[in-house]
């Protein structure tokens, strides 16, 4: 499914993991959001135009300001906030993998 | 690479199971969950508190460089059968999460292998849910500390 695949690229980027961590809790401008990042204003405006394609996020328009956020339902068919947790655990048990056996090695 | 610890989440359920394969006897891969030196060495964190027996409690704590405390968890075991199963209740400190149950099931697969199976049991399917996303942030922020180890390293 190539829609999955795009949201695979899309949330492979720190930048991008980032910004949808700040959308969780609250919908923001694009200067809001670049506000928050030490990237250029461009860079930022990249990032959005690609999770917004990949329907991670969706723009609002308010008066003359568009407000970005979450598109809750994709986020939530996806299971890729459990990838990150899963990362978390295969590092801890490499390394009690890696200490074990020297510690084997030892005795 | 391929990852070798597999977390099985169903939608709207209130668990998780992870699962994962050690090349290591199981009385290694045991020793490594009861004995608080080996914990703090792949955990990395602080062991406060282990008391491997039954209505033992634990605590353990991780401090940042500024020795500020940025993980306290805390319980207490309600198993602790070497080498099989250790059941704990588990609770990160000022966080809305609740407490979890957490049974731990080590199983031996061959002389040098065995096998590790976590399940773990939140109160709602939506505190799970917040849970399984806090990683997100802060393996942004590990991968950052890691990648600083690196580099200052280099230097």
């Amino acid at each position: 499914m190539n829609l999955r695949r795009d949201v695979f690229q899309a949330i492979a980027d720190p930048t991008r993991r980032a910004i949808l961590l700040l959308l969780a809790s609250q919908s923001l401008t694009a200067g809001a959001i670049a506000s928050n990042f030490d990237t250029a204003r461009p860079t930022v405006s990249k990032h959005l135009q690609i999770l917004t394609e990949c329907e991670l996020l969706k723009q609002e328009q308010s008066g003359r300001e568009v407000h970005y956020h979450i598109n809750a339902k994709n986020m939530k068919a996806i299971a890729d906030f459990i990838e990150p947790f899963r990362q978390m655990w295969d590092d801890r048990f490499n390394k009690l993998q890696t200490l074990m056996k020297e510690f084997k090695s030892k005795k | 690479m391929e990852l070798k610890t597999k977390i099985n989440a169903e939608d709207g359920k209130h668990d998780i199971i992870i699962t994962r394969e050690f090349d290591l006897p199981l009385e290694l891969l045991f020793r490594a969950f009861a004995e608080p030196e080996l914990i703090e060495q792949w955990m990395g964190n602080k062991v406060l508190k282990f008391e491997a027996k039954k209505y033992g409690g634990w605590h353990f704590e991780k401090t940042d460089d500024k020795g500020n405390i940025v993980f306290d968890a805390s319980g207490v075991i309600h198993e602790f059968s070497p080498n099989q199963k250790i059941t704990r209740t588990f609770e990160m400190a000022n966080t809305p999460f609740g407490v979890q149950l957490e049974v731990t099931a080590f199983e031996k697969l061959t002389d040098d292998t065995s096998r590790l199976n976590m399940h773990v049991i939140y109160e709602t399917v939506e505190q799970r849910d917040e849970v399984l996303k806090l990683p997100f942030k802060q393996g942004i922020n590990w991968a950052h500390n890691r990648l600083e180890e690196v580099v200052s390293k280099l230097r």
